[in-house]
Order: structure tokens, then sequence, then C-alpha cells
């Protein structure tokens, strides 16, 4: 047997689950590229990393490659010095010239691992900074410690909002005196048009909200012929006065954690939390839980969306039911794509994140073992795409969900791979479709049903190439 | 509650120090975390009359991360429900000890180690302010007062001047205040005198004077402090003067560190390098 072939065995793959030393793939990335994301989702922010310069040229990188737009961020280009010496220096000098070049309303800062490793203190450099006369005292700037040596984008995209709402809502709180208006925090969530949607169904509830972050104006703006460096986001002072809302709903409960419990222990909000609520059910229960914290009901509109997004899934029921799924990436996604994969009679079979915990674990077994569908699905917290790939070729399945970096492991294991995650570098424009609320859902029943649609006309024989499926 | 941050030359007695004011306080019904900030882990030994107990970062090793533990493997409870923990680090020659103080504290912190019903956190932190991990406990929202433990000796002020230095860089951002000195006698001549001028220099006051007195040697042994040991010994006064004046301590200061020159001179004055000496020193 040669190696092609031994690779795709069973003894290979028990091999394969008893590595230890090393990651092939992991289903994450590091915290920094997640407190950018965060950032760009406010008004006039500068992404601005106390560390070395190619981490920021890598964030840049992903970010650009998967909305192919340009983004702006800056280093204080840490170097050998800087890890002797500490990193002060660099940053009283970056913050003169990102703020002289780029005029920023508020800087976000996080950190890279040299800056970590030798402990740098962003809050003493920063009032350094000031005192030197860098930036003027009433430039925000908000300090996120993102070791990437700790959790990964999701711990950053969490780090760095609350400090941006640390930092701007200093002094802001009126103990209780509330400001009528909902915080929804989408968390690291790549398919931005969600934002829109959710503010589309908030509108049409007649709700008010603040979105912690809203970067959907960053990553999707409008070819103009004019480049602004700085686009839409939520206002500094929507932001500072957030800690005023009513309550808070997490999208991304792993990817919000800190933030949430410090919207409901610090400034006494109700909040609640999802695991990114795709398909109806869980969509329903989202808008049913900002009925019940605002006391506003869910109009006809809404509900006319819903019956619309039954018909769809009634209508591709018969594609995708007893179809077999794996799928990878973010804990939160992997929690609503399970439950909306199931939702459609299909069934969950191998589902990994690289960083999933032992908690998510147990989640992800309890979603599992909630639905007759979720009978032969087990959750991979903490595995990699190499162990995906012998679960793909030993135990075969019908579709790979996942983002771009599973089409080596989907082709392998020649079965379609459908793009939901970050990043997607192969395909066009999928961030400008929703996969949360009803329009979501149909996109989502689209996107699958018909995958496995061109999958049976392009290998069917010329007796079953049909008109009609 | 008052987070507070011994700091001090190698080997001066911070940790034995730490603990008997610990163990006064204790005594007089305070309630105290002590986090000891060395991987040499020996911060709480006498509180707990044990052998250094499993660090933070030893769990961490054994476990494969700092996410796998609880609170309750690394937080034990000694001397008149004393907590204590220990931040741990890498066998000497290898790794990042101050990120092993990050780590722990962080740890600490997310985890709800700094319960409110306690009226004193105590770090115990090696050595020299070495690197940006062993300033930690000055960092935002941590230790308010430093306490550095001295002696007479020369390199001991020298260490106690440089880590005022260290004091003023987060004095400045954080709110950081020096408590006082505090001189653990070694003996020196004119020690009394001298550590009271070097707290004047640096803006400060000598809060105690702990004379030197082999019961804490007899106690160590026994893995216990003084006031445990032997309740009654002059030396457990001592201890307990100290606890008492730290407790009414008001007196928190930005440092104003010497140069050499000016460490120089004063060790001149009080006659500890004669002049002599000095000449053929500058020779």
């Amino acid at each position: 047997m040669n190696t092609a072939e031994w690779i795709n065995t069973v003894e290979y793959k028990e091999l394969n689950f008893a590595r230890k030393a090393l990651v092939v793939n992991p289903t994450k990335a590091c915290q920094p590229l997640g407190a950018f994301f965060c950032a760009s989702g406010f008004e006039g922010t500068l992404p601005y990393e106390h560390g070395s310069q190619g981490c920021t040229a890598y964030f840049r990188n992903n970010l650009a490659r998967h909305y192919r737009e340009p983004f702006p961020a800056v280093s204080d280009s840490m170097t050998e010095d800087a890890a002797v010496f500490g990193g002060r220096a660099n940053m009283i000098e970056g913050l003169k010239n990102a703020n002289d070049l780029y005029k920023p309303k508020m800087i976000a800062m996080c950190t890279s691992c040299m800056a970590e490793v030798i402990g740098d203190d962003l809050k003493a450099f920063i009032s350094n900074a000031r005192d030197a006369g860098s930036i003027p005292a009433s430039l925000p700037v908000a300090p996120a410690h993102t070791p990437s040596f700790i959790g990964s984008h999701i711990t950053g995209y969490d780090n760095m909002l609350l400090a941006i709402v640390k930092t701007l809502s200093e002094g802001k709180y009126k103990d209780g005196d509330r400001n009528g208006k909902l915080n929804v925090i989408p968390g690291f969530d790549a398919h931005i048009e969600n934002i829109r949607e959710v503010k589309r169904y908030m509108s049409m509830m007649g709700v008010p909200v603040t979105v912690l972050a809203d970067n959907t104006e960053t990553f999707d703006s409008p070819l103009s012929g004019h480049y602004e460096m700085y686009h839409g986001g939520t206002t500094l002072a929507e932001a500072g006065d957030s800690v005023n809302a009513i309550g808070t709903i997490s999208m991304q409960a792993y990817a919000s954690a800190k933030t949430v419990k410090e919207f409901g222990a610090e400034y006494g909000q109700k909040t609640a939390e999802f695991n990114y609520p795709m398909g109806i059910a869980a969509f329903d229960s989202f808008l049913m839980k900002v009925s019940e914290m605002t006391g506003m009901p869910i109009p006809a509109s809404i509900t006319d969306e819903r019956g619309r997004a039954l018909d769809a899934a009634t209508d591709a029921h018969q594609y995708f039911h007893g179809k077999r799924f794996s799928m990878f990436g973010d804990p939160d996604v992997m929690l609503g794509l399970a439950r909306f994969i199931m939702e459609m009679g299909g069934e969950p079979v191998h589902i990994v994140s690289t960083n999933g915990t032992k908690k998510w674990e147990r989640e992800m077994q309890a979603l599992l073992a909630s639905s007759p569908y979720g009978s032969s699905g087990t959750a991979y917290p903490g595995k990699d795409l190499w162990h995906l790939r012998s679960l793909l070729v030993t135990e075969p399945v019908d579709m790979l969900i996942g983002d771009s970096h599973g089409k080596y492991a989907a082709k392998d294991a020649g079965i379609p791979l459908v793009r939901i995650g970050f990043p997607i570098t192969d395909r066009v424009n999928l961030h400008r479709y929703a996969t949360l609320g009803y329009k979501g859902t149909m996109n989502l029943i689209t996107w699958i049903t018909n995958a496995f649609l061109d999958e049976l006309d392009r290998t069917c024989d010329d007796a079953h190439f049909e008109l009609l499926r | 509650m008052r987070q507070v941050a011994i700091y001090g030359k190698g080997g001066i007695g911070k940790s034995t120090t730490t603990q008997n004011l610990v163990a006064g306080l204790a005594e007089a019904g305070k309630k105290i975390l002590i986090v000891g900030c060395d991987p040499k882990a020996d911060s709480t030994r006498l509180m707990l009359h044990a052998k250094a107990q499993t660090t933070v970062m030893d769990l961490a090793r054994e476990r494969g991360g700092v996410e796998e533990l609880e609170l309750s493997d690394v937080l034990l409870t000694g001397y008149r429900g004393v907590k204590c923990t220990e931040s741990g680090g890498p066998e000497p020659g290898v790794g990042c000890a101050g990120r092993g103080v990050i780590t722990a504290i962080n740890f600490l912190e997310e985890n709800g180690a700094y319960t409110p019903d306690l009226d004193f956190v105590f770090y115990d932190v090696l050595g020299d302010v070495v690197c940006g991990g062993f300033a930690m406990p000055m960092r935002e929202k941590k230790a308010q007062e430093i306490y550095i433990v001295t002696s007479g000796e020369m390199m001991a002020m020298y260490a106690a001047n440089n880590i005022c230095k260290g004091i003023v860089k987060y004095a400045v951002s954080g709110g950081i205040r020096l408590g006082g000195l505090i001189c653990n006698s070694r003996k020196v001549d004119k020690e009394f005198e001298l550590i009271q001028a070097l707290a004047d220099k640096l803006g400060t006051k000598m809060i105690h004077f702990v004379p030197r007195d082999n019961v804490v040697q007899r106690a160590e042994l026994k893995r216990m402090t003084v006031i445990e040991y032997e309740p009654e010994a002059n030396q457990a006064d001592e201890y307990r003067t100290l606890a008492r004046k730290i407790s009414e301590n008001k007196n928190m200061v930005i440092p104003t560190p010497l140069t050499m020159e000016e460490l120089e001179e004063l060790l001149i004055t009080y006659g500890f390098m004669d002049a002599e000496e000095e000449a053929a020193a500058r020779a």
C-alpha cells in the first residue's frame, strides 16, 4: 500500500488521533485577529497592535483576502531592542505617528505575543505617551491584552470589545437610568450581512439597538471612487452609552463571555447569550428573547418572513433529509450549524472545533442527544483539519461545511464544501449574504441543497440526468 | 481590600518577613491572601507548615494548560485561615518566569480568588523588578502599596533603590505608592541610622526595624512563623508591631530614587564605606 492509500486507512486515523505534539491546520487564528475585527466595528477607529510588524501584516492580509477590501491597521514595530528594553518607546512614538498620520477618533490597541511575554503594561505606557504629548488627552485609547498563546481569535474579540466598552463608558454609567436600547453583540461573525439583518428585524420590532461591534460598513463599503479610511461603525457616543442599555444579547456566547458578564454584573443589565442562532427555531427563540427583554411584540411582517423560510425548508427537505454532514469552525458557529442541520433532518456526524473547550463538547453532545438526527454525531474539541481528513475518509459523509481551508480535505473525500466561516478566500461575495434570520436560513437551505443537486447533475449517468429534481 | 506587594533583594528575608507580619495581621483578625510570585515557591511554607505547595504553573504544566485548573487546586488555607497560593514557574535556566507570574495572577483574578471579604492581599515578589512580569503586581488595579525589605548591606540598599525606580514608572500611570522600607537587620554597623537616612532620601519612612533573632531560624525549621512557634518571644512582638504599623500606615509616597553617587555618599556618611576605601575604589 502506498502512502496516499495508507493515510486513508483506519490504522492511520488511529495514529493520527494519538498525535500530541503537532497541530496541522487548526481551525482557529490568534487573538489579535479577533481584536482587529472587533475594533473595525467602531466609528473612526484605528486598530493598533503593540508588537511586531509581521503580526499586523498577517491580520490585515487575512481580513483583506476574505472581504476583498483594504484593511488599515498599524503596529508600533517592536524589534529585538524592544524585546530587551520593553516597548514603551515604541508606543510613545507609535501613538504619535498613528494619530498624526491617520487622525482616528479612537485607537483600539491590542498586543502581539512578544509584548505579552515581556509583560508590557499597556495602560501605563498609554499614559506615558499622553504625558509625552504623543496624543491628546481627549483621544480614547482602548487597551486589550491579547496574547495568542491563550484562547483564539474569539477570545481576542471579547477582550477588545470589553476594553472598548470600558474605555468609552468611563464616567457614563447612570446607575440604572436606562436609555431604552438593547445591545446586540454579533461576535466574530464573518458573515457581516447578519448585522444588517439583525438591525432590520429590530427596526421591524421597533427596538432601538446598539450593535457592538458593527463592522458591516468597514468590510462592505460602497464603491464610490473615493477611498475613506474610516467608514461606518457604531459611534463612540453610542458605544459609551451601551452601559445604560436595558439589556445585552450576544449572538456568540463563546466570543463574548467576559463582555456579557461585565454588562450583567457591573451594569445590572438583563443579558442573554445565543450560540449563533441559525435556522428557524433558534432565530425564533432569539426574537422571543428580544420581545421578552424589551416588551415589544413580534410584528406580522416578521411572521410572514418566517412563513416563507418555512416554505423554503419544506421545498428543500427531501434533498436534505438523511444527509450526513461534517463541519468545522468556531464553537458558537458549530452549535448553530448543528442545530440547523438537524432542524432540516440532516445528520451532523463529525464536528471539529480547535478552539472548542470541554464545556463546548458537553454542550454539543447534549444538543446532538436532543434529536434523533444527532445520534451519529461526535464533537471533537481541540482537533484540527488533519484529524478531520481522517474522519472524512474513514467514516464518509455527504458534505463538509466550513471555511476555505476545508477544500483540500473535501476534495480528498470527494464531497462538496459549503463555505461558512472565516476565512473564505476562494469564493466571492459570500459575506454579503446573511446566514442568520429567516432570510439567512433561506440562504443556507439554498446553498446546501443546490450544492447536493449540482453534485448529482455532475456525477449521475446520462439515464438519470433529469430536468426535474 | 488592600493589596500590598513586598519587594526586596533576593535572600533578604522577604518571604519570612511577609509571612511573619501576615501572621501578626491574621492574629488581629484580618482576612488575608498571600500570592507568592517566585518560581521557588517558598512564600507560603510557614503558613501551610509544608514544603512548597503545588503552584499554579506546576499544575498548568502537568495538565497541559492553565485553563484546565480549578481555583481550589491551587488555593490552600493555612495558619489562622490565611489563604495561600504560589505562581510557581519554570525550572531555573529555561522559559520565562515573568510570564509565569502574569499567567498565574490573571488566572487568580479570572477565577475569583480576590473575594470581597479579604482585608489584605500580599504579593511576595522575587528579587529585583527584573522584567515586566515581576512588575505585574504593581499593574492596574493590583497592589496599591509597596514595601521594600532591605538591610544595611550595600547591595540590599542598591536593590531597594532600583525597585523604587520601578515604582516611579508605575506610580505615574497606575497610582501605586511606596508605603515604606522594612529593615530586616543584618547587624551591620549603624544600620538603623543608615536605613532611616535612605528612607529619608527616598521620601519615605523606615516603617519598622526588625532586629535579628535566631528564633526566626528555629521557627523556620519547624515551618512556622515566630508568632505561631513562640508567641511569647520578643521577636513575635516585633512582627506584631510591624503588622500594626502597616495596618495603620497612611504615608504613601512616590519615591525619589537616588543616583549611584548619592547612594555611595550615604554609605560614607554613615561610615559604612570609609574614605580610604572609597579612594581605593576610585583609583
